[in-house]
């Protein structure tokens, strides 16, 4: 493998305080000598297959094919432990943090999945975790604090902006600046300053290693077109990586455009933003004339960023991937659908890209695989607040 | 040596000629409100700061605690832009060296390192920090800042590794700011034992550029104490917090001067 990237293209880079460089060195050191370490991966690859459940399925919506009119793949992820893609990274980081003796674990949320993957990590391995989370998201997302706290995690509120994910991650930054030497930081997903991009990609890419096994198994021939939702970008470079080098192979990111782009009341930082800092990395970010990061809008918390991973912006300036937005009344309807056609209830993230797919079926011959990256269960009060259905 | 970077040096030299450290105030511009904020600086420029530190309001400060952070919130709410701050230092800058202090993404939002440079010029400042670009990353930003005449003022910190500090001590332009603990601004109870031996070794480093601490200083004593060591000395999120307590722009200039006129007492100690 080759050797950990600081930047794709101009995108990625450290801008951090001077107090964490000698940590992400250090980070950076270990995870080169850990990713191919063969006692590491054995253990990774035990757990993943016992403990998460890996592979998940690649799975063919019928009803859903039907519907749009051509064979779509679900890369089940929703049937991962806890529910979501991100324990791939979670327990991954964890067990590197154990590696680096590391015993107190911090995490942001904010759809809640990446705070209960990081508690569940972190039980299992019995370290401690703070999980800080913004009180809006809080809000939305009761059941995951209550799962947090059963395993044992604390849920540290943050009042700061917004409430939701970017004042989270930055009240996780702080922290980090603050206890360093003893802590490690468990970013969610596919930003942050170098090398944390990479790290979780590469803990991620089992997502797109799988699915191109599966689908070569099923069809015996790539997709057309591969397609996931992007907030920060995790599970969308997870199932991207393995195909990047398929030139023959379509990679759609879907980001959360909110209530429209053209209202400002958005998450899309690749269709509407600028190029900027957030969080650490230089990437396509939501912000003002002066500088100033905007709130972002979404009805999906894990997708409620004004930023997203460097690599993506990278791959929309190569044109190797292409990203567009869906609405919040958009991600609504696809939630109901596939719902009602397949008995799957989407994460309202994943829900993005099951709208995209509705609106743009695949013409001509072959398949897409589209990644479901989480499962909905936790956005059904929300849903009921914002659609008057009630069951 | 830079234009700026002689203001800066020329400031520390004073101090030390009278037998002392320099005192560097930190503000938020704009805080309270942008009339509190000219009435701050003001109040430190006649006050007896040597050089006066200005932030700049950001709505994502990862190096900033809960009073500084918390600042810069209200400043924004207030309207605060990049321009309330060069205001604020157009208004001091003939008086006290005026280094700002500003986050990657402001910059370039501002059309990158060449063309902020020009605008901090022209509102007479004499060096820029920041906190979120460390030796390494864009260096085209440094180049551009000092080939303007801005001194480029680097951060070192406690968990900066000896050969890491030898090459941002090389670097540097105008002073070197040392962060004092690990963690982000704001007051501390207690400055950490190691502190004296940091700043030796740091100096050391530094030959004849200044070293200047920072981050948890909150009272006039641990102004003293770290004076000792250091070229200088900023106190940041305390008086923040004075500014902020005042109610008026009269009350914050006279509950921030009368910090400074205790600390300058405490320093020539």
């Amino acid at each position: 493998m080759s050797a950990i990237e600081q930047r794709f293209g101009p995108y990625g880079g450290r801008y951090v305080p001077e107090t964490l460089i000698a940590a992400l060195d250090e980070l950076t050191a270990a995870w080169e000598a850990t990713r191919e370490d063969p006692e590491y991966l054995a253990r990774l690859g035990g757990l993943r297959r016992d403990y998460i459940g890996r592979p998940t399925p690649l799975y063919l919506a019928e009803r859903l094919s039907e519907r749009v009119g051509s064979r779509v793949y679900l890369k089940r992820e929703d049937l991962a432990h806890t529910g979501a893609h991100k324990i791939n990274n979670a327990l991954g980081q964890a067990l590197l943090a154990q590696r680096m003796g590391k015993a107190r674990i911090i995490a942001e949320t904010g759809a809640g999945q990446h705070g209960v993957a990081t508690a569940t990590a972190c039980a299992l391995l019995g370290l401690e975790c703070i999980v800080y989370m913004g009180t809006e998201d809080i809000r939305r997302q009761a059941p995951n604090v209550e799962r947090m706290k059963l395993l044992g995690a604390e849920v540290a509120a943050v009042d700061a902006g917004a409430r939701t994910l970017k004042e989270a991650t930055s009240a996780a930054i702080r922290d980090w600046v603050a206890n360093v030497e003893t802590t490690h930081y468990v970013i969610g997903s596919a930003v942050g300053p170098a090398p944390y991009p990479v790290l979780v990609r590469d803990l991620q890419r089992v997502i797109g290693e799988e699915a191109r096994e599966q689908a070569l198994a099923a069809e015996g021939v790539l997709p057309r077109r591969v397609i996931a939702c992007i907030g920060g970008g995790s599970n969308a470079i997870g199932i991207f990586a393995p195909f990047l080098d398929d030139a023959e192979v379509a990679l759609i990111g879907v980001e959360a455009g909110g209530d429209g782009i053209e209202t400002g009341r958005h998450g899309a930082s690749l269709n509407a933003g600028t190029t900027g800092v957030l969080h650490g990395s230089l990437s396509a970010i939501v912000a003002d004339e002066d500088g100033q990061i905007l709130e972002a809008h979404s009805v999906s918390a894990g997708l409620d960023y004004p930023g997203t991973g460097p690599q993506h912006a990278y791959l929309r300036d190569t044109g190797r991937a292409a990203y567009f937005p869906v609405t919040d009344a958009g991600a609504l309807a696809a939630l109901r659908e596939l719902s009602r056609l397949e008995g799957i209830i989407p994460a309202l993230e994943s829900s993005h890209a099951v709208a995209w797919l509705l609106e743009n079926p695949l013409a001509g011959e072959g398949f897409d695989v589209l990644c479901l990256s989480g499962r909905g269960d936790k956005d059904l009060a929300e849903y009921v607040r914002r659609t008057g259905e009630v069951s | 040596m830079i234009a700026g970077e002689q203001r800066i040096r020329a400031a520390f030299d004073a101090a030390r000629a009278e037998g002392r450290a320099a005192l560097m105030p930190y503000m938020m511009a704009g805080f309270p409100d942008r009339e509190s904020g000219l009435a701050v600086a003001a109040a430190y420029a006649d006050a007896g700061a040597d050089l006066v530190e200005l932030g700049v309001p950001y709505s994502d400060p990862l190096a900033d605690g809960p009073t500084n952070h918390a600042a810069a919130t209200r400043a924004l709410a207030e309207g605060a832009t990049l321009r309330t701050a060069l205001e604020a230092c157009e208004a001091i800058a003939d008086k006290v060296p005026v280094v700002l202090m500003i986050y990657t993404n402001m910059v370039l939002a501002h059309g990158g390192g060449e063309e902020f440079a020009k605008l901090a010029r022209a509102a007479g400042a004499a060096g820029v920090i920041v906190p979120d670009l460390p030796l390494g990353e864009d260096e085209g930003i440094r180049d551009a800042f000092g080939a303007a005449g801005l001194a480029m003022v680097p951060l070192v910190a406690p968990t900066t590794p000896d050969e890491r500090r030898r090459r941002i001590c090389a670097v540097a332009k105008g002073f070197i700011y040392l962060v004092s603990t690990v963690g982000t601004t704001g007051e501390r109870g207690e400055l950490p034992p190691e502190l004296a031996a940091l700043v030796a070794a740091t100096k050391a480093d530094a030959g004849e550029t200044p070293v200047a601490v920072g981050f948890g200083i909150g009272t006039p004593a641990q102004a003293a104490e770290v004076g000792k060591v250091a070229d200088g000395v900023i106190v940041g999120s305390r008086l923040v917090r004075a500014a902020g307590e005042g109610g008026s722009p009269a009350a914050a200039a006279d509950s921030v001067a009368e910090f400074l006129a205790e600390a300058r007492v405490a320093l020539a100690g």
